[in-house]
């Protein structure tokens, strides 16, 4: 298979807006360029996918200075989560809560935006995961 | 100056990368083959995110103009 067919997984792990937004603009791009994305879901990053939580502002990244963080928040593309919309909407992209992160926050799939998938084990990630490259965000 | 007759203009300009590559990509669907599409553009992004859709998706590319702020895309839905 060639490099640029492989899926494109991502983990993510972070849940403030401008990582989420990252992501998301990732996983559109690689919809669009016909690549299947399986996104993991865990921790604060799944913590941001309930969906009475969505929408809140989930702030910036610690490294987001003072100068800098207006300017981020001021930028008028789209939220993460109609980017993810998006991307669902042309081409294959799987969303995965983690199961351990699941538990750690006492989660039901119920209490998920519909954007998630489902629930999956690491391992059953890893599988899905097994071609392609694995970003970490 | 293009003479090739437009049969839907999309104007993305202002929009944040990759708003206008989604905008022209949910009008191709919606299109026919044969149809001429045109996407003005200011987000720089799409100067290398179309084309390489373009390619990709296996559509023709007419022409790239570039005017002042903002680019000229004209393509066709070939398939």
């Amino acid at each position: 298979m060639d490099e640029q067919d492989k899926p494109l997984s991502l983990v993510l792990f972070s849940g403030t807006d401008d990582k989420l937004n990252a992501a998301a603009v990732l996983t559109v791009g690689a919809a669009a360029m016909g690549r299947h994305v399986n996104i993991f879901l865990q921790y604060y990053a799944l913590d941001a996918f309930r969906s009475s939580r969505m929408r809140e502002d989930h702030h910036l990244s610690p490294e987001a200075t003072a100068e800098q963080a207006p300017v981020v928040s001021a930028h008028p593309g789209l939220h993460w989560s109609e980017l993810l919309h998006q991307a669902k909407d042309v081409g294959e992209v799987d969303i995965q809560a983690c199961a351990l992160s699941m538990d750690m926050f006492h989660l039901s799939k119920t209490d998920l935006d519909p954007l998630v998938d489902g629930v999956e084990g690491v391992a059953a990630f890893i599988a899905s995961a097994s071609e392609g490259q694995v970003v970490f965000i | 100056m293009s003479t090739t007759q437009v049969d839907r203009t999309i104007d993305a300009r202002g929009m944040a990368c990759p708003g206008p590559l989604m905008n022209l990509i949910g009008a191709m669907r919606q299109g026919t083959v044969g149809q001429v599409f045109e996407v003005l553009s200011s987000d720089e992004g799409s100067k290398t995110d179309i084309p390489a859709w373009i390619a990709k998706a296996k559509q023709e590319m007419i022409e790239i103009k570039q005017e002042e702020g903002f680019a000229r895309f004209i393509v066709r839905k070939a398939r």
